[in-house]
Parts: C-alpha cells; structure tokens; sequence
C-alpha cells in the first residue's frame, strides 16, 4: 500500500493540477497492474464492500477506536466534529506502530477488506483494529478513507483520464467512454481500458455526457442569436438512451443503468431504430397535462426498480429528446449540433411515440426577447433556458464556450440563523453547515440548510459568533441565539409532507449576511409557501 | 466554577488575580502589579505599574514592550508579594517562559502560562510543580493532537527546501515571529548548514535569542540579498504568519508556502490556510503531555484558562478530579 500512500501524499499536497496529473502518470507507469487497477477505481470515486458486504460503519468505526485509545464515546464524538472527517479522525487518536507494513493494496483490498465483508462484527472488527495497529499514519488515513468512502484528494475524474490517455497514448474520450458504468477493478480492466484498439466492449457503452457551464457573462457578448440553438432548461434527471442491436439501455447522468425502472420509456425505445444513442432529459409529465411535474414527483420513481401501476399512473414518464449522438451504429458526436438535430427529428417524428419527445427549440428573435422568455421560466415549471452553438459538437464533460445554461434568478428570503455544524474539508473545524428558519406564529420553523455563498473572512467571524453564542449542543450541532440574518436564494420551493415546514426547497445558498436586518424583521413561512408549487 | 473566597487566584475583568498577593498574571488591562509568563502579546500587554518576569524572559519583555519597570528572577527564585510566596519555574513554551507557583498560608496554586513538554533546544524544560491546584493552558487539548517528534518534522523541512530547490522554487515557511522561528533556526542545525532567510518582523526576535546565546542557524535577511539569475530558489525564508498574501511575497516568483504549527496536524486547518504543506510543530502541550503535567502536578482542582476545553473538563470530570474553566484572553496562536 505504500506506493498508494504516497500518491495519495502527493496529491493531496500539490495544488497545481499539472503536478496532480504528473503525479498520477508517474505512478501509473510504475505500479503493478493488480493495484493499479484498484487505485484507479478509487481515484474514480469508486467504494470498497458497500451495500449487502459491509465492512465497517462510522458507528462501529467509532466505537471501535474508542476502545482501542480508551477514550470515552463522547471524546471520540468531539474529535471527529473538530477534525471534520471521520477517517482521519480514526488515523489521529492513535500512535504510529514500530514496524513497517509492505502489503500491496490489491491483497489489502481482495484478501483481507473484502475476505470479511458482510461477516459478523468481531471478525471485521478484528481486521480493521489489526490494521491500525500495524500501518503507520499515513497508510491509516488512506486505509480509513477505504472504509468510509471517497478519497477527496481534489482529482477529478478528468484528471485521471488526462493521465492515462497520456499514459497510454490513446484518445481520452475512449478512455471516459471506457470508464463510464460497472466496471470490476482488475488488470484486465486496465489492460482494456488501455488498449489503443476499439474492443467488443466498447460497444456496449454510453457516451461521456456533456455538460453545460452557467452563463456568467451578458447573453449579449455571444454574438448573433442565429448561430445559437434556445431549449428550455428541464429540471429532471439528464439520460442517455442507447438502442444497440436487442439491447435497450437507461443511463444516468450519474453513470447508474436505470434498466426497469422507466418501463414505459424503454418500451417506447423499442420503436427506436437500431444503432441509436439519444441525450435526453426525463420527466415526470401526465400526458393531458401543459407542464411536467416538479421534481419531487420523478424522485418517486427513481428508487423504485419495478413501479406498480399506482405510481406509473401518478408520475408518468417522458423524454425530452435533446441530441443524437450515435445513428445508424456510428458515431456522430463530432458532427455539428444543427445536422444531429436533424436526424433525431426525423427519428422522433418516424417513432411518434408521445412519450419521446423532441425538446423544443425557443425562438426568439434577439437576445433581449430571449431574457424576457427566460423570465417567464419559473411560471412554465423549468429552470431556465440553455444555449447551444448550433455548430458544436458534442463533447465529454463540463467544456466552456459552446453550452450555456442560462438560469433564472434564484428566488430569495431573508432567514434566521437557527443551527450550525462544523464543515468538511478545508472547512473543518469551522461551524460553516447553517440551517436557518423562518417565522410561523412567533415560532422560528427550519427551512432550509445551506453551505456555501459567504466569502471566507465572514465564515470565520460568524464561526466565532457561533462559539460564542451557542445556545445548546446536539453532539457536533450547535444552537445558536436566533439573532443573525440571512439572504438565501434557492431555485425551486416545492411543497412537500417530508419536511416540518411543509415545504422543499432545491439548491438553497446564501446570498448574503443581512447585518442591517433584526431576527424580527426576517420573512414569513407563508412567504415562502406562497412561492411552492 | 464557582470561586471559594480563599482561592488564590481568581478571574477578574482586568485578567488573573491574585487577591492575598495583590498582583494579577498576565493582565489585559492596565494594573499596578503584573506576573508575566512569557512574551507572547496576548500574555504580556503595556501599560503595567511593575512587570515581574524571569530572569531568561527580560530581554524578550525589554524587546516586546521597551523600558518599563521590570523586576527580573531566576527560575526558582523565591519573591514576595503580599502574603504570598511567589517563583517562577521553566515552562518550557519559549525563552524565558514560566510557571508562575503561588504559595500562601501552605497552599499551592501553579499557573502554567503557555507550556510544552518536547524539548526545544531554544529553553529550558518545563518543570513539573507539586500544587494543590493547578491552572492549566488547553489549546489543544482534544486527543487527535499528539505531536510527532520535532527531529523528524526537521528532516522533512530540510527534504521539502531540497524539493522546492529542484523545482526552481523558493520555500517560504511561516512560523510565529517568537519562539517558532527561533525553535526551528535551531533544530534544522542538526540537519542543515545552509542559510535560512529571514523576513523584517522575523529579524529581530531571531537577534534577541542570539544575544541570550543560543546557538541558531546562521540566517541572512531577505532584503539584503538581490536576486540575481535563480533568485529565491532553493532558499528557506521564514516569515510571520501575516506575510502569507501580502505584497511581500511578490518577489518570490516562483515559491511555495508551508506553514509550522501544531494547527497543521488537521488537514482542514492546512487547506484552509491555503499552503502547501503544513509541518506539525508546536509551542504547546499535546493532548498526551496536558493529560501527563496534570498528572505530575498531583493537583486536587484543575482550572483550564484558554483552549478547547470543554473537554479535558469534562474528562478530567469524569475522572474523579475537580475541574473549571476561568475565562480569559489568551489568543490560540501557535
């Protein structure tokens, strides 16, 4: 695992993304296929054990080392909400063994981690307490983060593909192509995944999404609105539909197949032509109905893998067809967006199935009529417009320049700061997870939590307001005197039975600190309820 | 923790007060007579009627605060001040750091001041003190804090300079202008011989310490030398904390930044501070080397002045010993 370690070390303390990815070629070149092959399914995001084959939860974590370094629950509980992060957390309370411990990571993953997942406690416990008292702390931090998720070492998934195409030689979109879905970490993988031929697994993948960047600049700087195509901005779950040979396939943009859990959509795919890949945005959208549902409705459907009728019939499914990126079994994502668009009308149109739809283009005749359309978002139940340089082609991942999403204003109201928790990451050790609430009767009601929109100088003065103002603590929550105001800006209210307030809201944020606002003088739960819909 | 009205020292607007002695430790407002632990600007403030410091301590007092009247004592030394039976004793913190004991009518209180248990060639160790009760600094005192040895940490500065020297790099190293700078001139001798470089506000402490005779690093000044071809790269520059973003740190084109302090050992702290590297090197007790001197003061009450805690409160609650908190205004710097 050493040599794990120390690309971890080097990763996690170079902040130039050139020495990142000279890091990663550097060890890819030099380590065994066998652990090269894990540690790209880790840096990729991948967990080891998980669901069913269960190697060790915080709890136990927790509990574990608190026997271990005979400190007290409580103890144990202060520290991990000091430090932030529970693996290094459990990597500071103990001491560093005398010996040195060489085992490679592929017979620390294969032989040991997962020889005891999903075995009784004792025998996980035995081999996690084992390890900590044999590798010293550094190996313990990554050994931990193995056991309680993602690495967070600030590369992305680019980066490593970055490396490996250099590595290998080979393009990196065969490279994310490659990667994208279930993959069994092995050196068969690697080997595939580096092969400079196209193989017969290659065809069974989906293509790399491509994703749009906000529009920060005025629309006007884009030049003539005739070289841009106008869609809406859908607020569903972005989907690539692949009908190759007899297969049908759902992926998400999260890279999960979502095979039976849409059967009417695949059911309409099959009236697809051979050899097609559709970019898409599913929704949840009756048919006799002029918007689609919030996004509430389709979150119903997305965890149940059979729906029975009830649901089916509640939350319908559709498609809004955005780009062709395979017809006729070859490749058209280097072709521009004008001609793709084309051929998938003509697709759509031979299908006519209501349930894979074209997404309309907007017309507008110049950037002003479009901002006045893009305003009108919100009442048409989507979040904005995108805009798409009718001559691009579709490329992998968040690329500038050619997608913009052009949002709406967010939607804002002034709350009462009610609790905060220390973050993670660079913001560990500071209370930087607010929740805030609004006023019921002469009750402050929690609304919403949010993190992010405070520059890091008031992040640290409102820290130290929390620490000194905490009213009673909830293990790492603090209650906080309901003195300070906020600007939270969010996109969507939804109403909603899950929450105490009786409504949702999607992507809150702060907006700004209202210092020259009173906790009194803060909105109204029916303000925000007024927006819901 | 409620006050017994024969508590030897108690927490009073103006700072620690000692009511049978008269005096107050380590003041924040003006007062007639002030015991001063150390240096630091949170432990010793202008504007005392009379400041009574150890003997190693005075030239520090002298460079910090200027002429004053200053009343000077070996470790050990016993002084009066009203009914009490006042001496300092070595805390091992900085030079001239100390342990302020109170003796009066066959009690003992010891107030710690800022302490450390590793040692530093830059002052003398911190000497454990019998007391009935004992006030102690809690900065870090949460078990993730456990300091690796300061030899080591040493090894990988000189090995980070050798990196950023290979790399056409400056390596500028924050660190506390007083005590930190001064512990690491002296600890990279054993691993170096190159010049450090020192920033202004670093300069002058650095002379302080020489003057007092401890054997440091030999360093130059940054102003004083030019860059000429590769300019900074390769050199170690160590400069205060507040020089991190400054315009300062223009002239080193290319550079990298680590930081030394015992904050580093949490990799949040590290990333916040948007350095490079962090290297874990402390003025203050670890968690281990509090729950040890509390140990060895074999004190019945313990009083925790500044710090995180509320835990070593709780714990040492729950371990059977009496224990507070007196509210103060020591700064969590190191």
């Amino acid at each position: 695992m050493r040599r794990f370690v120390a690309l971890y070390r080097r990763l996690d303390r170079s902040t130039a993304t050139s020495d990142k990815r000279a890091a990663l070629v550097d060890y890819f070149r030099t380590a065994p296929p066998a652990d090269a092959a894990w540690a790209l399914w880790l840096l990729a995001g991948g967990k080891i054990g998980g669901a069913g084959a269960r190697i060790a939860g915080s709890g136990e974590l927790l509990a574990w080392i608190g026997e271990v370094a005979n400190l007290p629950a409580w103890l144990v509980e202060e520290c991990r909400a000091h430090v932030g992060d529970l693996a290094e957390t459990l990597s500071l309370l103990l001491d560093d063994p005398a010996a040195h411990d060489d085992t490679p990571l592929h017979v620390w993953i294969e032989d040991r981690l997962l020889a005891v997942a999903g075995q009784d406690a004792a025998a996980r416990r035995e081999l996690v307490t084992g390890a900590w008292a044999v590798l010293d702390s550094e190996q313990r931090l990554v050994f931990n983060k193995l056991l309680t998720g993602s690495l967070r070492v600030g590369v992305s998934q680019r980066l490593v593909q970055q490396a490996l195409a250099e590595l290998g030689g080979i393009d990196i979109a065969l490279i994310a192509q490659r990667m994208l879905g279930a993959w069994q970490p092995g050196p068969g993988f690697l080997a595939q995944l580096l092969s400079p031929q196209q193989t017969a697994a290659d065809r069974a993948q989906p293509y790399p999404f491509f994703l749009a960047s906000p529009l920060e600049a005025p629309a006007g700087t884009l030049g003539d609105i005739g070289d841009w195509l106008l869609e809406w901005k859908w607020d569903g779950i972005r989907l690539q539909l692949i009908r190759r040979g007899a297969e049908i396939a759902l992926w998400s943009r999260g890279e999960e197949r979502l095979d039976g859990r849409f059967p009417e959509i695949e059911a309409a795919a099959r009236q697809l032509p051979h050899g097609c890949v559709i970019d898409g945005e599913l929704l949840a959208w009756p048919a006799e109905a002029a918007q689609p549902l919030p996004f509430t409705a389709l979150q119903t459907r997305i965890q149940r893998r059979k729906p029975g009728p009830k649901v089916l019939a509640q939350a319908p499914a559709r498609v809004l067809a955005y780009d062709l990126l395979e017809c006729e079994g070859e490749d058209w994502r280097a072709r521009p967006l004008h001609q793709r668009r084309d051929a998938l009308q003509q697709i759509l149109a031979a299908c006519a199935d209501p349930r894979l739809q074209l997404s309309p283009a907007v017309a507008a005749a110049d950037w002003s009529q479009a901002a006045a359309l893009r305003d009108s978002a919100r009442e048409r139940g989507v979040e904005g417009l995108m805009l798409k340089r009718r001559s691009s082609p579709y490329q992998a991942g968040r690329r500038r320049g050619a997608w913009w999403k052009w949002k709406l204003d967010p939607l804002s109201v002034d709350a009462v700061l009610l609790y905060a928790q220390s973050g993670s990451g660079r913001r560990s050790t500071l209370y930087t997870d607010y929740t805030f609430g609004l006023w019921r009767d002469d009750a402050l009601v929690p609304v919403a939590k949010a993190y992010s929109g405070l520059s890091d100088a008031e992040i640290l003065e409102l820290d130290r307001w929390i620490r000194a103002h905490t009213t009673e603590r909830y293990g790492p929550v603090r209650a906080v005197q309901p003195l300070q105001v906020f600007e939270l800006g969010f996109e969507v209210v939804n109403r909603s039975s899950r929450h105490k307030s009786g409504i949702a809201v999607r992507f809150p944020r702060v907006l700004r600190w209202r210092r020259d606002k009173t906790a009194a003088e803060a909105d109204r739960l029916e303000t925000l309820q007024a927006l819901a819909r | 923790m409620p006050a017994d009205a024969d508590d030897l020292v108690i927490a009073t607007p103006a700072g620690l007060y000692c009511p049978a002695g008269d005096f107050h430790v380590d003041p924040w407002q003006p007062v007639a007579r002030a015991v001063i632990t150390h240096g630091h600007g949170d432990h010793a403030r202008p504007g005392m009627g009379c400041y009574y410091t150890s003997a190693a301590g005075l030239p520090i007092l002298q460079w910090r605060l200027g002429a004053q009247d200053y009343r000077a004592f070996d470790y050990g030394e016993p002084f009066a001040l009203g009914r009490t039976r006042v001496s300092l004793h070595p805390a091992g913190h900085v030079l001239g750091s100390a342990q302020v004991r109170i003796e009066c009518g066959g009690t003992v209180w010891v107030v710690s001041g800022d302490y450390k248990r590793q040692p530093d060639p830059t002052c003398a160790p911190f000497a454990p003190q019998s007391c009935d009760v004992f006030v102690t600094e809690a900065t870090f005192a949460l078990p993730v804090y456990r300091w690796p040895e300061t030899a080591a940490v040493a090894r990988d500065i000189v090995a980070w300079r050798e990196e950023c020297a290979a790399r056409g790099e400056a390596a500028v190293l924050f660190c506390y202008a007083l005590g930190k700078a001064q512990r690491l001139l002296a600890e990279l001798r054993a691993h170096t011989d190159q010049p450090a470089l020192l920033h202004g506000a670093i300069a002058a402490g650095v002379e302080v310490y020489r003057a007092a005779g401890v054997e440091l690093l030999p360093t130059g000044t940054v102003a004083e030398q030019a860059p000429r071809g590769g300019g900074y790269a390769g050199a170690l520059v160590l400069a205060p904390p507040s020089a991190a973003g400054s315009p300062w740190m223009r002239r080193f084109r290319r550079v990298q930044t680590a930081f030394a302090s015992g904050w580093m050992q949490v990799r949040g702290n590290r990333r916040r501070r948007h350095v490079e590297r962090g290297f874990v090197v402390s003025d203050h007790a670890d968690w281990p080397a509090l729950l040890q001197s509390i140990e060895q003061s074999r004190a019945r009450r313990i009083i925790v002045t500044h710090g995180a805690g509320d835990a070593l409160v709780r714990l040492l609650g729950e371990r059977g010993l009496a224990a507070g908190t007196f509210d103060t205004r020591f700064g969590s710097e190191d």
